[in-house]
């Protein structure tokens, strides 16, 4: 197969995926239609943060931070100031941007456990912040977001994101616009120097490339998708609480990604929506059903430490990016 | 005059390791074009030396420069583009990558030096990564991935990544520990031909290889230059001969 082949199966495979997404909301339940569109949002913050820990090798036990800046970058700005949602969409990646930089100059000095342990006290302290701006914040409470608030006018059209076809679109728009992004990253030159950074570093610097430069880019993209997705998130469902600034949202997405495949592009949509509905079905008939999550995801790594879509990969599909 | 200015020159070149002086107070130099062999017995700091001149471990003292400037604090990926390039003496390919984008990530860097910002000319970087590989003999394996390689063709590889690198000074690590001997002769021609381009900095065991391709030989011990002179007299030397067999 030509690189040109290749090509253009991998833009057919995803514009296929966004098609299908699309064309779902036509089909399914309004349930499920409810669930598919939280479900992209989530998609989306995991799809960032593979781009740092499946392509770059950086696990961060932190990137609620980043989801949290997002989330609280739109929630605040157009609770307490009144923003428009595209504005407070806009805050939410400026937030997401300057953290991500930040934490980088910072969490870029270690690598390895080190790195884990400075990304998760930095998140920490972030969400220790969104309890002590309790003022502002509600801490746990949260904010609500009230149609009126989630509701803007662009060329003369009136969109209000509280209305279930509205927030799945917006939802997939999203997801799509994280996709496209991270498939263009990991297909350019700067995918290619961090790959081979989380391959072996020293070799990488012996190839004259700055890896602390491209490690930094790598953490920005990453926590700018993430706030991304966190800004939706305040827009899409109306709340934003302190709940989505803990370890558990740092988390998440490691698990989705795991599950998916961490080195894919695809591979955070499929553990999204697998480890959602997973919950979804086991917490109808068990309260323990974190527990039975739990042994399926330690079986599925076991049996396949690659994911579901590396494991796809390694077997028939090597042309998958 | 231009001509005559040494390619390498280090000044009083140090480094130690906490109570360890690995590499004392070196004058060095090494002419354009020439193929220079560093040798000595195991610990003699040579690694260390070429560490150094790469930017891998920085100096404790001293001053390293290249090209007549002075690099002695820069990072070891500003050296790199200015033609410093490292093979590793301990084979380190990237294993699960492609022969072919492990020679891409060094073509690509060459490329994006040159038109900064700019987009990748994919042709270029296909046809220069072949090229490379085609240099040291294994373009048929463009697309194995590295790990699945033989020591020998890995080693090839790496040799392969440094060339992609356009070098002006080549440092090559004990290249053919490992090689057979078939290997070795045919990686001694393919030295020669790289040296029409570049200067060759040869840290290697086998004195056979070192004498059939040095032009001058550095032999170091305890972290300072014992000896240096072109192989004859190097060969004739008593301090090298105690160095080596003791005595």
């Amino acid at each position: 197969m030509t690189p040109a082949d290749t090509t253009k199966r991998v833009l057919m495979l995803h514009a296929g995926v966004i098609a299908a997404l699309f064309l779902a909301q036509f089909v399914l339940p309004e349930y499920h239609h409810g669930v598919l569109a939280r479900v992209m949002v989530l998609a989306a913050y995991a799809t960032g943060y593979t781009l740092l820990f499946g392509y770059t090798g950086l696990l961060s036990l932190g990137h609620a931070m980043f989801f949290a800046a997002g989330l609280y970058g739109a929630g605040l700005t157009v609770y307490h100031l009144g923003w428009s949602p595209p504005a407070g969409f806009g805050a939410g990646i400026a937030a997401g941007l300057v953290l991500s930089v930040m934490v980088g100059f910072v969490a870029l000095r270690t690598t390895g456990v080190a790195f884990m342990i400075v990304t998760m006290m930095l998140a920490q302290a972030v969400y220790l912040a969104s309890l002590y701006f309790g003022e502002w914040t509600r801490g746990d409470e949260g904010i609500v977001l009230t149609q009126a608030m989630r509701t803007f006018e662009i060329a003369g059209a009136t969109i209000d994101l509280s209305l279930p076809d509205e927030r799945f679109n917006a939802a997939l728009i999203l997801y799509a616009c994280s996709l496209l992004i991270c498939l263009a990253v990991v297909r350019a030159p700067l995918g290619r120097v961090m790959v081979a950074i989380r391959e072996n570093e020293d070799r990488t610097r012996m190839l004259g490339y700055d890896t602390f430069q491209a490690k930094l880019m790598a953490l920005a993209l990453s926590g700018t998708l993430s706030a991304a997705a966190g800004a939706s998130y305040a827009l899409l469902f109306g709340y934003a609480g302190s709940t989505f600034a803990s370890i558990h949202y740092s988390i998440y997405p490691l698990l989705w990604v795991l599950l998916g495949g961490a080195a894919t592009t695809l591979g955070p949509l499929i553990g999204t929506l697998a480890i959602t509905y997973m919950i979804d079905v086991t917490s109808g008939f068990t309260s323990a059903y974190l527990l039975l999550v739990g042994v399926m995801l330690v079986l599925l790594v076991l049996w396949s430490p690659n994911g579901l879509l590396g494991a796809l990969r390694d077997r028939k599909l090597a042309w998958l990016p | 005059m231009a001509a005559l200015e040494p390619l390498l020159t280090t000044r009083s070149l140090s480094r130690r390791f906490g109570g360890l002086q690995a590499v004392a107070n070196v004058d060095f130099q090494v002419q354009r074009g020439e193929i220079r062999a560093i040798i000595g017995p195991n610990g003699a700091g040579k690694t260390t030396l070429v560490s150094l001149v790469c930017g891998r471990i920085p100096a404790s003292e001293g001053t390293i420069v290249f090209e007549g400037e002075d690099i002695t604090g820069l990072p070891a990926h500003t050296r790199v583009l200015r033609g410093i390039a490292y093979t590793f003496q301990i084979t380190s390919v990237f294993a699960n990558l492609t022969c072919h984008d492990n020679v891409a990530l060094a073509v690509q860097r060459t490329l994006l030096s040159k038109q900064r910002w700019g987009r990748l000319d994919r042709h270029a970087l296909t046809a220069e990564v072949m090229a490379a590989l085609e240099r040291v003999g294994i373009a048929d394996l463009a697309a194995v991935p590295a790990g699945k390689l033989s020591y020998g063709h890995q080693r090839l590889l790496e040799v392969a990544m440094g060339l992609a690198l356009n070098p002006r000074l080549l440092i090559l690590d004990e290249p053919t520990q490992g090689l057979s001997d078939a290997e070795i002769a045919s990686f001694c021609d393919l030295v020669r031909t790289i040296a029409e381009e570049a200067t060759i900095l040869l840290i290697e065991h086998n004195m056979h290889v070192v004498m059939s391709l040095a032009h001058a030989i550095t032999v170091m011990n305890n972290g300072a230059i014992l000896a240096e002179g072109d192989p004859a007299s190097i060969s004739a030397n008593a301090d090298v001969q105690q160095a080596y067999l003791g005595g």
